[in-house]
């Protein structure tokens, strides 16, 4: 396993102090579904290139959590912040050009199109071809392309995947969909990249190469990384700060080893696989 | 040796479509001056052609957009009455029957455009059953409002008035466009070498569109919508842009059809003809560029050419749509196909082929 960079020390923790101002902030976020309260009161601060994890039982509303940050969902309540601008009731797309990427639970690929296409969407925003250009392939348009194609190809190649570019997305095995949605993720330059579930269905060889590519990417990048999963052994290892949800509220926050020593936590979550 | 397999998609796309397009004008031209075709053939030409361009360019919206659209014809029916009216206001002052059908198709397809555009915004936030039912009632409209419209042309300009040609107020003016009865008094001057440039300039713009930034963002929204917004593509922008992208051309095409008759009444371009469309593109293949071609050519050409069997003609038709649906979905008839294709390129053109990847 590749050494950490040493960072400075990051938490979500917001009482907690933090040399710069975090990149995302929550402030008591939350989201009415009918009668149902799926997540209430949720403040929480993301370091600039902190990994934090957002973890909790099935049904806890994680992913509620993502969606909401993305807007996908319109929180009922409370404020979001990117790097101190508000990002409440902007589209998903304009928060994607503020700085937020994120990958899904159930792999969300352009599955028809190639390996390499997929990157590009991903580059869309930074590759510069007018309207004109693209219809007449003139204007730029080599030029555009070819330095997306580029581009695309760099980041690929960070995940050793450049030799798959021109296969069908679709087709692709199982672990090598979800390092591409990782990739196309990160060639939107964001500034925290949202991972949902990255180990589901990986086995203890993938889940730990999986480990090393998440740090590979926050030192790399230098970007901030939050994330949802179930793996506790990835979890504690690779995440700075926890966030523990349980009926759509935060039960815990703070560092792996408070996280699992918290009591309340054990009693909703982790106490289950201790029985194991 | 490089084989049309390793080829790129789009390399191949361009080189069935452009060479079935080009191959058909060679043999079509030949034909025509040893005398072969004979009058009712030679009609056939200029519809042939903007068929052609109609069925690519709903494919567009259909096929790459991923929304099923069933006003197609409505565009075409703003272009080509807005082309019949561009035309003649310029009838007598300009000569030259080419320039004049050039102006005819630039402002039919501009109109088609506006229309598209305006149509597109509120309906492109609709999806799947309810944009048909939506831009099937579009079609439906239009094709009302033009039995509704008399225009005319005098010295003193455009005459625009509803109701009765009465209205009009003209002096020694000439009507252009007479209400249920359509346009009349329409200058023949479509040509078959104006069609086939203009499924060329149609084919271009669509392979390139697929084939590039805003491509790649059109057909991600088709994809995984969500997906797309989440790597920041505004979803409205780009449906709009295929959707008027298609508009444009489909009225080009509606204006050249109109400058192929004498007379033609809006009722051509109903229901009927939307779906006519929808199913050449359905049978060609969804985005399928070639495909579409040569569906739209067969089945365009097939209910033409079985009129001396009159009754048994719609029967023949269905069962030719029938064989083509099954054909298109058999592995057998692929591998034929693909052997085919790969013994036609590796004899005539390797060396060409394998410059092109």
């Amino acid at each position: 396993m590749s050494k950490m960079v040493p960072l400075p020390s990051k938490s979500i923790v917001p009482e907690r102090d933090l040399d710069k101002a975090p990149i995302l902030e929550t402030h008591h976020l939350g989201i009415d579904f009918g009668g149902l309260t799926a997540v209430d009161d949720l403040t929480l601060a993301v370091g600039r290139t902190e990994i934090c994890g957002l973890i909790g039982p099935n049904g806890a509303g994680k992913t509620t959590v993502f969606n909401l940050l993305t807007n996908v969902y319109q929180p009922t309540r409370g404020t979001i912040m990117l790097d101190g601008k508000i990002t409440t009731g902007k589209s998903t797309a304009h928060i994607n050009r503020m700085g937020i990427a994120r990958t899904f639970q159930n792999i969300r690929l352009f599955s028809n199109m190639s390996v390499i296409d997929n990157v590009k969407v991903g580059l869309h925003n930074s590759t510069k071809e007018s309207l004109f250009a693209s219809l007449t392939h003139t204007f730029g348009y080599r030029g555009a392309e070819k330095k997306a194609t580029e581009r695309a190809l760099e980041l690929l190649d960070f995940f050793h995947m450049a030799d798959l570019a021109k296969h069908e997305a679709g087709s692709l095995p199982y672990g090598a969909q979800r390092r591409l949605e990782i990739v196309r993720a990160l060639a939107t330059n964001p500034s925290i990249v949202l991972l949902d579930e990255p180990a589901a269905g990986m086995n203890p060889s993938e889940t730990a190469e999986l480990m090393e590519n998440i740090r590979k990417i926050r030192d790399s990048f230098q970007i901030a990384i939050m994330l949802i999963e179930h793996d506790m052994n990835l979890v504690m290892n690779i995440c700075e700060g926890i966030c523990v949800l349980d009926h759509g509220k935060v039960i815990a926050k703070g560092t792996p080893d408070e996280i699992k020593q918290n009591p309340t936590v054990i009693e909703a979550y982790l106490g289950k696989k201790e029985a194991e | 040796m490089k084989n049309l397999k390793s080829l790129s998609k789009y390399a191949r796309t361009n080189i069935y479509s452009y060479g079935m397009v080009i191959v058909a004008f060679v043999v079509v031209t030949i034909a025509q001056s040893m005398g072969m075709i004979n009058n009712f053939l030679g009609g056939l030409l200029v519809p042939v052609c903007v068929y052609v361009v109609m069925a690519l360019s709903l494919n567009l919206v259909v096929g790459v957009s991923g929304e099923l659209s069933l006003g197609h014809a409505g565009f075409m029916s703003v272009g080509a009455f807005s082309g019949i009216v561009a035309a003649a206001m310029v009838r007598d002052s300009i000569s030259s029957d080419p320039l004049k059908l050039l102006i005819a198709i630039v402002i039919g397809g501009i109109f088609a455009g506006i229309v598209g555009f305006l149509v597109g915004i509120p309906v492109l936030r609709l999806r799947g059953d309810y944009l048909a039912i939506v831009t099937l009632a579009f079609g439906e409209i239009i094709k009302n409002i033009i039995n509704y419209i008399y225009v005319g042309v005098d010295a003193n300009g455009l005459h625009v008035c509803t109701g009765t040609a009465d209205n009009l107020n003209m002096e020694n003016g000439r009507i252009v466009l007479q209400g249920p009865q359509g346009a009349v008094g329409v200058q023949k001057i479509a040509t078959f070498g104006a069609g086939i440039v203009l499924v060329l300039v149609t084919l271009f713009v669509v392979i390139n569109l697929i084939h590039s930034r805003s491509g790649r963002a059109i057909t991600a929204i088709r994809d995984n919508r969500i997906a797309a917004e989440s790597v920041g593509i505004s979803v409205t922008k780009y449906k709009l842009t295929a959707f008027v992208t298609s508009a444009v051309l489909a009225g080009m095409a509606g204006a050249l059809y109109a400058m192929n008759y004498s007379s033609i009444a809006a009722k051509k371009f109903d229901f009927n003809t939307s779906i006519l469309i929808l199913v050449f593109v359905v049978l060609g293949g969804m985005g399928n560029i070639p495909g579409t071609i040569l569906a739209t050519v067969v089945l365009y050409l097939v209910p033409e050419l079985l009129r001396s069997f009159a009754d048994y003609r719609m029967l023949i038709y269905a069962i030719v749509l029938i064989v083509v649906m099954l054909a298109k979905n058999s592995q057998k008839v692929k591998m034929l196909k693909d052997t085919i294709l790969e013994k036609i390129f590796k004899k005539t053109k390797p060396t060409e082929v394998g410059d092109n990847v």
